[in-house]
């Protein structure tokens, strides 16, 4: 799970990090508030999204740029206003973009150097690494790519947890002396403990800045959690922004359905995330696009399957569905049946293939047969996706 | 022969009583497997449906029972307790069914299973289980779409691995042991480790590895591969035409936004690596066959 930044920034400041004084607003009058509490100095205006990239973006009405920094009250509301409602295209956000739903807007600060720094779980060696670079302000992984020696990474055990040495090695590693050297490990330790406190698997900061006053500053923030850890944590489940989310996800995610809203036209329901996967891929080689994942679980019931249905046809895209079934513990009969229940209380109105496998597959191929439902019964994945992409092809 | 489970595998079930495990401990006591005990904090003394002992830790399941494998159906909240309890009994085996385990309790697991000289393989968690066809299932697969042979087959994926599975037994080709490590960003078995273990099986004539999108299992195991493996090898990565940032499914399925672990990189390894790809998950069997007459 993902929140914003000025939601990361006000847990950041929880542990101790310094971050600058800021404001989220969601309308005019807000912005003139935050404004009126920041001074007539540089003022900084950004775009609250879960979605990188948001400085180079453009807004879909010509508009530049979704973090601007502007001198006095009357360039910053002005921005704000260009902002707020509007949608903004990055690269992370596809192009359609995102609508602009809330601002932060905080005060500037004269940088004398950017760093980077994150808290990251590392699924190779299963530890959580601290990486940092005297590089920041830029996209880390171009970094990695290039000059991999301005990468540093030190490992922390689980059962260890962060200690002194480890803030201090990363500290003399980016450069730091003295004074400043404190205070990098009261932040190192923060993000730590946040990370840690909280079930993050990223507590990313880029960039962290050196002001030329010779503090350290948290300039940005980005953090994602543990969505299998969340239901120990009431107060970050409280942070999700629902309007970052695909309606369809949400309802999805209340019939206990992975799904997934993709770009394409031919929608698929299977069981199992992984041939859930193989099935969008099979879609894809035959020259179809798919409208979604959705994985509708080993033991996908009629309800399931018919709420599968219901959310797969809400997106007006969607000109076929391909149904894709492995009868295993729960046999081809009965989950043939489940099917026809749910397609005869759902009106489909689109070419619909159904391919099973598995035990009573011939039983259940007859129940689709019979069902007086328009389906095409299909003998292997390979018929099933030539199938549907060619009746999806000639509906067009 | 085969790997890991065998007709001498006792098994106790932690988390018997609840209804996931009642469930699948039937199938799997139908299907013939040697259920000793069950571990249920607080039943201890009661018999599970007339036939299992319940036992109150997995200690007792061990010293009482003598059994010698683990499985899990515990919820994702106490599923990392019951793990680090079945190491603490010294179970050679133990494989966590349980789907949604927190990354952070798993990286502790791990930390445990590798630095602090334990016997204990961990299988999965988020994962179908094992099987050893004709002698021992432990888990959640079916079971007759297995027959004892010689094709071992291990897999990210549950419903894809009976896809393989199913399409080899209809070809008249039966496995070894099949083993599902599971969905997660942090397991404990490995793909590479499986490929080991079949390697120096002298009943695995051949292997199946199927993958999915998301970190580096497979590479590291096509590596493994190119520098060990005589035996003939087909794989399958799902995903290819996920998008990037997004999970799919499975915790561990995601191609970063910087594009790591991407389904293309993963069969250029395979490629490398000699293994026999399949494009279709349609295909598996076949891509092995072309390489193996069994």
């Amino acid at each position: 799970m993902n929140i914003h930044e000025y939601q990361a920034k006000r847990l950041l400041q929880e542990y101790g990090v310094p971050v600058p004084r800021g404001y989220a607003a969601t309308s005019t009058r807000e912005v003139e508030t935050a404004i009126s509490h920041l001074g007539d100095d540089m003022i900084v205006v950004k775009a609250q999204i879960h979605a990188g990239g948001r400085g180079k973006g453009t807004f879909t009405d010509g508009y530049k740029g979704g973090v601007k920094v502007v001198k006095g009250r009357e360039a910053a509301l002005d921005a704000a206003n260009h902002m707020l409602d509007n949608t903004l295209v990055t690269a992370q956000t596809g192009p359609e973009g995102r609508k602009v739903q809330t601002l932060y807007i905080t005060e500037a600060c004269d940088i004398a150097h950017e760093y980077y720094l994150a808290v990251v779980l590392d699924r190779e060696t299963a530890q959580t690494m601290v990486i940092a670079s005297t590089e920041g302000g830029v996209d880390i992984e171009t970094v990695a790519e290039e000059t991999p020696e301005k990468l540093i990474r030190v490992a922390i055990s689980p059962t260890m947890g962060l200690r002194h040495y480890h803030c201090r090695r990363v500290a003399f590693a980016l450069g730091f002396e003295g004074e400043q050297v404190k205070q990098f490990a009261r932040i190192l330790t923060g993000l730590y403990k946040m990370y840690w406190d909280k079930n993050a698997m990223l507590v990313e900061v880029n960039p962290l800045v050196k002001t030329t006053q010779g503090q350290i500053v948290a300039l940005d923030a980005k953090v994602s959690f543990d969505g299998n850890s969340i239901f120990q944590h009431p107060e970050i489940q409280q942070l999700r922004d629902l309007n970052e989310e695909d309606p369809k996800e949400i309802e999805a995610s209340k019939h206990n359905l992975a799904y997934i809203a993709l770009d394409g036209d031919i929608a698929c329901m299977v069981n199992g995330a992984g041939l859930a996967m193989a099935t969008m891929d099979i879609i894809q080689s035959f020259g179809g696009s798919p409208a979604n994942f959705l994985d509708v679980g080993g033991g996908a019931n009629e309800a399931q399957v018919t709420a599968a249905f219901k959310i797969i046809l809400s997106d007006p895209n969607v000109k076929g569905i391909l149904v894709n079934i492995f009868g295993g513990i729960m046999k081809c009969d009965v989950i043939a049946r489940g099917i026809v229940a749910a397609a005869k209380n759902v009106d489909i109105t689109v070419p619909l293939v159904v391919r099973l496998e598995g035990t009573n597959v011939e039983a259940g191929k007859e129940i689709l047969r019979e069902s007086g439902v328009n389906l095409t019964p299909a003998d292997s994945l390979v018929q099933a996706a030539e199938i549907i992409v060619e009746q999806v092809k000639n509906a067009d | 022969m085969s790997i890991l489970v065998n007709k001498d595998t006792r098994l106790v079930v932690q988390g018997i009583t609840g209804k996931t495990g009642t469930f699948h401990t039937q199938q799997c006591v139908e299907y013939g497997t040697n259920v000793v005990a069950g571990v249920t904090p607080g039943k201890g003394g009661q018999v599970w449906e007339d036939k299992v002992p319940v036992c109150n830790t997995v200690e007792e399941a061990v010293k009482e029972h003598g059994a010698n494998v683990s499985v899990i159906y515990v919820p994702p909240p106490f599923a990392a307790d019951s793990i680090l309890e079945a190491i603490d009994a010294n179970i050679p085996l133990v494989i966590c069914i349980t789907e949604g385990v927190p990354v952070r309790d798993m990286a502790e697991v791990r930390r445990r299973l590798y630095f602090h000289n334990t016997n204990t393989r961990l299988i999965g968690p988020n994962c179908p289980g094992i099987i050893t066809p004709g002698e021992c299932k432990i888990g959640i697969m079916p079971g007759y779409i297995h027959k004892p042979g010689r094709v071992g087959v291990v897999s990210r994926s549950g419903t894809l691995t009976y896809e393989a599975v199913w399409q080899l037994t209809q070809k008249g080709h039966g496995q070894s042991t099949c083993i599902g490590i599971g969905g997660d960003p942090i397991n404990g078995t490995s793909q590479t480790d499986a490929i080991r273990m079949f390697n120096e099986d002298p009943d695995t004539d051949a292997i199946i590895m199927i993958g999915e999108i998301g970190g580096n299992a497979e590479e590291e195991a096509c590596a493994y591969i190119k520098e060990h493996v005589k035996k003939p090898v087909a794989g399958f990565i799902a995903g290819a035409s996920a998008p990037k940032g997004r999970t799919m499914g499975h915790a561990g399925a995601i191609v970063s936004a910087s594009g790591a672990g991407t389904a293309e990189a993963k069969f250029a390894a395979m490629e490398d690596a000699g293994v026999s790809i399949a494009r279709n998950p349609s295909e598996i069997a076949d891509a092995l066959l072309r390489i193996y007459k069994g």
